[in-house]
């Protein structure tokens, strides 16, 4: 589990990129769909934004809208959770950190998920779990190649204890079934994929996308760190070291992925 | 029983008591009056040991959960099976001492063994990484559990990590990746699994080996999100907020059943597991002993129906029709709370 506090293209006319610390025109990154036109770097997208880049406009219908986060531990830390959870939902317009539905890709029918790193740190509760399952779930019964983008920095939610760890059990056995139903699981890692998110459905698509230079793994890099005390190497946990060492099958840049996932769900015959 | 001297500060009236009761027995003359003094102090001992245990804290069960003399897999091995034929390697890079994996006899029943090894010699220890896991120890453990499915023998979890270990090697062969295969694979694998957190159920490292037809607790284990030092890092930024974190991540065996996070509970001998060896290796036998003769032979699309639906129904949430009702219907999907109040199956 890790900590981070990126809250996206920031306001203003111009920015710096913490790709390359050039400073950028504003405008000109929102036109590239956050990606910074001098390096490269991928910014965080909002779950919203996200359904906009990736759906044909207007596809998107949602599922399970309605689910809502309740504080089942009455856990208390700093501040209550149930207080955590209303601020959240403040801030970001979300329910909590997972949109799911239905929509068109290039015209291909799809299920989709979405998690949005910015609400609790994109962190799996038993809402994301729930919502997650369910689309896993509809995909089987309606044969539809699901896709699921991932944004969390935060792994299993700590504010609902054990309930969140089940989670992961949660969605990757209804993958499982999904799997054995043959169907086809795009997964999306975006940055950052770390904790229980990574080590549960993120991790088991039939084909794993990662968008360039995003944090991606298990433990958090400063943990590791505290336990193994190395300085960790230049490049550790991101796309291009999974994909180096072979849990990622392609690097796609934001502005192709759309055309990527088509491509896949027709290669795949879905 | 042999141990460590290792001694947690909350159990120290235990200790002074049984030092006072070892001088008095090691009297050369017992008058009746010594006699007398004896069988009070056992009473008293009895009724200490019930007073401490019956109301440990959180963070006190995390101690005792970690204590070096508490029986560990490879005890189990050898207190409650026949038999165990190890079998090492996950056939792609190594073999985790870490997990331990092996074929092995409980009473009739032929079983694979897949648990968790802390070590108990600092050399042991340092052997098996203190029982934090790499990805080939759960490559490994996934591997052994399809031999098993494939020749229709029922898999034992035993439970005992402080979580999967966090280093660059781990990152490097997929820790992620192997965790989210092994609950994959567990959700679906055609034979009975039991699962049995025996002392640290350490986040996704636990899990991992932790996705079964049942899955209990020890009576003073663990089962945690997060460790609670982690918890108290993240949220109080401090790790001195442990006992706090221990208390509001709801981690013990008490808080998990009635979370319906665990089936069962299985009570420990008095004082804790670590206080009599052969005590709580009986107890775990005829909890599974029961369990086997339970799960084995049933059908497996409805075993593993069952298996889905259990992991399906955790969670817990709020669900309303949307804006146009007035009021949500606030019916948290929590389990049932017959189940939740069901008494332990086993209790000796
Ligand atoms: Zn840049």
């Amino acid at each position: 589990m890790m900590k981070r506090a990126k809250r996206g293209v920031p306001e203003g006319l111009w920015m710096r990129c913490p790709g390359c610390q050039q400073t950028i025109f504003r405008k000109e990154a929102e036109k590239r769909l956050g990606v910074c036109p001098e390096c490269d770097y991928h910014w965080y997208v909002p779950a919203r934004e996200r359904i906009r880049q990736v759906l044909d406009e207007g596809t998107f219908e949602e599922w399970d809208e309605y689910l809502e986060p309740t504080d089942p531990l009455s856990f208390v830390d700093k501040k209550p959770y149930c207080e955590r959870l209303k601020e959240e939902q403040e801030r970001t317009g979300l329910r909590d950190a997972a949109l799911v539905g239905t929509g068109m890709i290039r015209a291909r029918r799809v299920a989709f998920g979405v998690t949005d790193s910015s609400f609790i740190m994109g962190s799996m509760g038993s809402v994301v779990g729930e919502k997650l399952t369910r689309t896993v779930e509809r995909a089987t019964e309606e044969q539809l190649p699901l896709i699921i983008i991932s944004g969390s920095g935060g792994g299993a939610r700590m504010h609902e204890g054990m309930l969140s760890l089940m989670q992961m059990a949660k969605v990757s056995a209804a993958l499982a079934r999904f799997d054995s139903a043959g169907g086809l699981f795009i997964s999306v890692l975006t940055n950052p994929t770390m904790g229980g998110v990574a080590a549960s459905f993120a991790s088991l698509g039939d084909v794993v996308f990662a968008e360039p230079k995003a944090l991606i793994g298990f433990a958090g890099p400063r943990t590791i760190k505290a336990t193994i005390r190395i300085e960790l190497p230049k490049g550790f946990q991101t796309s291009e070291f999974l994909l180096e060492h072979g849990f990622v099958d392609r690097i796609v840049c934001r502005r192709d992925l759309k055309s990527e996932i088509a491509r896949t769900i027709d290669y795949c015959g879905k | 029983m042999a141990g460590t001297s290792h001694r947690l500060s909350f159990e120290r009236p235990i200790y002074e008591l049984e030092a006072r009761l070892e001088k008095l027995e090691a009297k050369p003359q017992q008058t009746p009056e010594v006699r007398n003094e004896i069988r009070r102090l056992r009473r008293e001992l009895i009724e200490l040991k019930k007073k401490i245990y019956g109301h440990l804290k959180p963070w006190q069960t995390v101690e005792v959960a970690r204590h070096p003399d508490r029986p560990m897999t490879t005890d189990y091995l050898e207190l409650v099976f026949d038999e165990f034929i190890e079998l090492h390697g996950d056939k792609c890079f190594g073999d985790d001492r870490a997990i331990r994996t092996g074929w092995a006899k409980l009473d009739t029943y032929r079983v694979m063994v897949v648990g968790h090894q802390k070590g108990r010699t600092l050399q042991e220890r340092s052997t098996c990484n203190y029982g934090f896991a790499h990805p080939e120890g759960y490559r490994k453990a996934i591997g052994k559990m399809r031999l098993a499915a494939k020749f229709h023998m029922p898999v034992i979890c035993l439970i005992d990590t402080g979580g999967a270990h966090p280093g660059i090697g781990a990152e490097e062969r997929g820790q992620a990746q192997v965790i989210a295969n092994s609950m994959f694979e567990m959700s679906r694998l055609p034979t009975p699994i039991i699962c049995v957190v025996i002392g640290e159920g350490g986040s996704g490292g636990a899990l991992g080996i932790g996705v079964g037809d049942r899955v209990s607790m020890l009576e003073h284990a663990y089962y945690s999100v997060i460790s609670p030092e982690g918890c108290a890092g993240i949220l109080w930024k401090s790790h001195t907020f442990k006992e706090q974190a221990a208390e509001a991540l709801k981690m013990t065996s008490k808080d998990l059943l009635k979370l319906g996070v665990v089936d069962d509970v299985i009570r420990e001998p008095l004082g804790g597991a670590h206080r009599d060896h052969h005590r709580m290796a009986s107890k775990l036998k005829l909890h599974l002993r029961n369990y086997l003769r339970e799960l084995v032979g049933r059908p497996i699309d409805q075993l593993l129906q069952e298996r889905y639906e259990k992991f399906r129904r955790m969670g817990v949430f709020l669900e309303s029709a949307g804006p146009e009702q007035q009021a949500p219907a606030e019916q948290p999907q929590q389990p049932e709370a017959e189940k939740a109040a069901q008494p332990v199956a086993v209790d000796l």
